[in-house]
């Protein structure tokens, strides 16, 4: 490698989010620059994604808990009423034979959120301290968390799907839990979090002359 | 295809372009049929190859929103446990958590499934209806962004899942009836995915604006 690589903010230049268009950013004279095709407004970084970021981790942190500890699905028949975490599902399909199916759904709706905050924290963490180690592989991590963080509604569906079928009178009726909601807010929020956070950032700490952080 | 890059390079400047997800500077370069340009930093998609024609992904488009309304329209799946039966659509499972004090489940269940992905069609569409007759279709901006922010949140692959698993846990205690709608959801995830991978951002803006003013070129 001969010198460091050019980065359009270390060049002046604005690449626009929703185009493409990479255009020279105008004077200093404050004021929000726009693009010139499409008149998106321009940034040299996502404003203020780290701290939006962490926000919505911690408060997915906070949410996960409950997704875990309360009922997603309240079943009640003439056998008497059940309540199922999420960690119960997996156990009863895994129990009743559809081995596949358990760790399917033990991978969207365990693995993948509890992955997914783990992530999103080592990637903060480094970005904040400026880290300069391995940034392939943490910009690929982003991309893999992008793109396997809506699987983990999988469990909202399948409960929702259950909720609406099984409505037979005394005979058996199934309700979602409280935890569907906490559940629902941990995908969410983490899905802001993902986009909130600036992958540019983790290329940043190569090129020490770039000071805009719009 | 040119023969001589360091020809055809001396004839035109290309656009820079910079990876979105290490900010590295680039400059474009002509991609095969099928091919993606990826940054050669951090591998990251660049963009895909420009389309000769608009058609396949239009057909796809198309197709993909008339299995929309039937898998909207009849029942995914009925239940039947001791003579008493219980279908159910999409809208009225949304209606039955919204009865059950579960709004925002609900709602999140409405917009995943149902608006979002109907924002989504409706918007390829209205793109590509006026591209095809070589006009810029009004409003290209706004579309273009409203494209981008509905883009992540119609999930109807993990929907389609959700119900493979529904049923599986509904086989050991009750007869499940598959409803039309069950196929044409199964049918309209591989439509979705092949119009997504067909349908080029990118191509797009350069058919609406094939120089656009302070694009930065080298």
């Amino acid at each position: 490698m001969n010198a460091t690589p050019a980065t359009a903010a270390a060049c002046g230049l604005l690449s626009c989010h929703v185009c493409g268009l990479v255009s020279r950013a105008p004077g200093t004279g404050g004021g929000t620059a726009h693009c010139p095709r499409c008149s998106a407004r321009l940034h040299f970084r996502k404003p203020n994604g780290t701290s939006r970021a962490w926000a919505l981790l911690i408060a997915a942190y906070i949410m996960y808990i409950p997704a875990n500890l309360l009922p997603i699905m309240e079943t009640s028949s003439l056998f008497g009423s059940e309540n199922d975490t999420i960690m119960s599902g997996v156990i009863f399909l895994w129990s009743s034979g559809s081995w596949d199916l358990a760790g399917l759904v033990f991978i969207a709706s365990i693995l993948v959120p509890l992955m997914k905050l783990i992530a999103l924290t080592l990637l903060l963490v480094s970005v904040q301290c400026r880290a300069r180690w391995l940034p392939v592989q943490r910009t690929r991590l982003y991309r893999l968390v992008e793109q396997v963080g809506r699987w983990s509604m999988l469990d909202i569906y399948v409960v929702t799907i259950l909720a609406a079928l099984v409505q037979i009178g005394s005979l058996a009726t199934i309700t979602a839990g409280p935890a569907a909601l906490a559940f629902g807010a941990v995908v969410v929020l983490t899905m802001f979090a993902a986009m909130q956070f600036d992958p540019r950032l983790i290329w940043d700490p190569f090129h020490q002359e770039s000071q805009h952080h719009d | 295809m040119s023969p001589h890059p360091t020809v055809a390079k001396t004839i035109t400047a290309r656009p820079v372009i910079a990876c979105h997800e290490c900010d590295l500077l680039q400059r474009a370069i002509a991609v095969p049929p099928g091919g993606v340009a990826r940054c050669r930093r951090c591998g990251g998609e660049l963009y895909r190859a420009a389309h000769r024609r608009l058609d396949p992904t239009l057909a796809l488009v198309l197709a993909a929103a008339v299995l929309f309304a039937v898998a909207n329209a009849f029942p995914i799946v009925g239940l039947e446990i001791q003579g008493i039966r219980n279908v159910t659509n999409l809208f009225g499972a949304v209606q039955a958590l919204w009865n059950q004090e579960m709004r925002p489940i609900a709602a999140l269940v409405f917009l995943t499934t149902i608006l979002m992905p109907a924002v989504n069609l409706a918007v390829m569409i209205y793109l590509l209806l006026p591209l095809k007759l070589g006009r810029r279709p009004a409003g290209l901006t706004v579309i273009m962004r409203v494209l981008q922010s509905v883009k992540p949140w119609g999930m109807l692959e993990v929907f389609m899942l959700g119900i493979i698993v529904a049923l599986v846990k509904l086989t050991h205690f009750a007869t499940v009836v598959p409803g039309l709608a069950l196929w044409s959801f199964a049918v309209l995830t591989l439509l979705l995915a092949a119009a997504a991978a067909s349908f080029n951002v990118r191509d797009v803006w350069d058919r609406a604006y094939p120089a656009p003013r302070g694009e930065v070129r080298a």
